[in-house]
């Protein structure tokens, strides 16, 4: 045995675990630093004011109500509509097209778009339905988070219902099932909890969404449920507040911040929760 | 057993060839399968004796580059000719895997499942067929009172009855076993082997196995397989006691495979 060999690999070790150690904590630092500060300042301009008043203009007081409910009602239909044809799509590719090549476009289409810029669909809902229509509305902007919750949707229910093994399908089949029967009764309830989590990540995913909103919904000062007028939600409102002069809208800003970002947690916290629980 | 070799024929194979891709997997299969006899396939692994069973529910159709040459003929019928309602077959002849596959819902709705396919009955009915199938499966006394847990909770060798019964349930008339022992432990593999036996009296039973003791204590007629041919076939006594090739003696005495 060489004990100078090993004495040598013993030092490499050690000098690559500090090594990744530091860069582990270097990372870490930054990211407890922003969640340290958002939580310190967003505590700070929360109140149940937020909850119950409307966004203010000037350096007047208020709330959020207006664009939280306008985030909720846009993430909402978004969601609700773009969650069924992604579960369709992604079924079309994991148990229909699978080898296809329409499937092979389909998904490679699907890749594009998952990882477009959010501020490429804003601009292109803006030419398709913000044009046409003549102004800014809830409805465009609505598209515009459907279009981005789509293929979130695809390749999740796609992958889950790979993990499904073969054996369950060919089970199924042998009974004389035929494969609209087996996908419904069995591979789409194998996969449930994981397709769900799909749909729990693309909400995560679009409600912070700030770009596609600036060219589709815009902003409103005011209460307004109408979905085809310019609709108030709170990224744009953090947005606004941020870039204001005024104190008492940066701590709305912040507190704003601080909501998405504790939505966007419960929401990945329940996802992995549903992850663990189907393994 | 000599009385068997009267037999009706259910399902004759005629020349029968299987492709995966551009390789041969099976050559030129030529065999009967008896009315109500349970006929064993052997031999040893990659001898093309799983790949024949899942001609029969034409189950290789799932995957794509597979394709079979000949003619498999049920009760007259060719299942192979492009006609053939493939849910309609599969339907009357049920298939039991190596591995136990419940599915993810209830014990229950496991069998009421494959009933529901092809038939509508009151709930009533519907429980008496449930209860008869998981009483042939010898399954009843141990899930009776938890027909509404998940089929997943069971153990194995209870999955594996619960797999038999939802096949028996839906009333196929031939039953085909891939190595349904193979994941088991000896009771459960007594259990289901006892239940082959009972379920030959009303159905043509195929089992593909890798246990010479099982292949001889289950079955009628025993066909040996090698490279993807058919070596021998003949009475499970015969190819037991006299078997006519030397290849066979072989492997049944443990000299290869």
């Amino acid at each position: 045995m060489n004990m100078a060999l090993y004495t040598r690999r013993k030092a490499f070790n050690r000098m690559f675990l500090v090594l990744s150690v530091l860069a582990a904590v270097f990372g870490l630092i930054w990211l407890a630093f922003i969640l340290g500060e958002l939580c310190w300042r967003g505590l700070e301009g929360m109140s149940s004011r937020v909850f119950t008043e409307m966004t203010p203009a000037g350096d007047a007081d208020g709330g959020l109500l207006n664009a939280i409910v306008g985030s909720v009602m846009m993430s909402s239909v978004a969601v609700v509509a773009g969650t069924p044809i992604g579960l369709l799509a992604g079924t079309y590719l994991a148990e229909y097209g699978r080898h296809g090549r329409l499937a092979f476009v389909v998904r490679f289409v699907n890749d594009i778009l998952l990882s477009a810029p959010s501020i490429i669909v804003g601009l292109f809902v803006y030419e398709f339905v913000v044009v046409p229509t003549h102004g800014f509305s809830g409805w465009a902007g609505t598209v515009a988070l459907g279009v981005i919750v789509i293929p979130v949707v695809v390749r999740t229910t796609e992958n889950m219902l790979l993990l499904v093994p073969n054996g369950l399908r060919e089970a199924a089949a042998a009974l004389g099932a035929p494969r609209s029967s087996v996908i419904r009764a069995v591979t789409w309830r194998a996969a449930r909890a994981g397709i769900v989590t799909g749909v729990l990540l693309a909400i995560a995913r679009i409600s912070g969404e700030t770009a596609p909103l600036l060219f589709t919904a815009l902003n409103n000062q005011f209460w307004s449920t109408d979905m085809s007028g310019w609709m108030p939600n709170l990224p744009m409102a953090i947005f606004q507040y941020a870039n204001s002069a005024y104190d008492n809208l940066h701590r709305l800003a912040w507190a704003g911040a601080l909501l998405i970002t504790a939505t966007v947690l419960s929401l990945s916290v329940a996802a992995r929760l549903l992850e663990r629980k189907r393994s | 057993m000599d009385a068997a070799v009267k037999d009706k024929v259910k399902v004759d194979i005629r020349d029968l060839s299987f492709y995966y891709g551009a390789t041969k997997a099976l050559k030129n299969i030529t065999m009967p399968l008896h009315d109500r006899q349970v006929t064993a396939f052997i031999g040893p692994s990659g001898c093309g004796k799983s790949t024949l069973l899942r001609i029969l529910n034409r189950i290789y159709e799932l995957y794509p580059r597979q394709r079979a040459e000949g003619e498999v003929m049920l009760d007259g019928q060719n299942i192979l000719s492009s006609g053939t309602d493939i849910n309609l077959l599969r339907s009357r002849v049920g298939m039991v895997f190596q591995k136990p596959t419940p599915f993810p819902m209830t014990i229950y709705d496991n069998i009421a499942f494959g009933i529901k396919l092809y038939e509508r009955m009151p709930r009533s009915e519907l429980d008496g067929r449930i209860e008869d199938a998981l009483q042939r499966a010898a399954l009843w006394s141990e899930v009776k009172d938890k027909l509404k847990d998940s089929g997943l909770s069971l153990s194995g060798g209870q999955q594996q009855r619960l797999c038999i019964a939802r096949t028996v349930a839906t009333k196929p008339e031939v039953i085909l076993l891939d190595e349904p022992c193979s994941a088991l432990d000896p009771i459960s593999t007594a259990k289901i082997e006892e239940l082959i036996d009972e379920l030959s009296e009303e159905y043509t039973i195929v089992i593909v196995t890798h246990n010479m003791q099982q292949a001889s204590r289950t079955s009628d007629y025993t066909a040996f397989m090698y490279l993807g041919e058919l070596v021998e076939y003949g009475t499970t006594e015969k190819i037991f006691t006299a078997p006519e090739n030397k290849r066979t003696e072989q492997y049944i005495t443990g000299r290869f495979g």
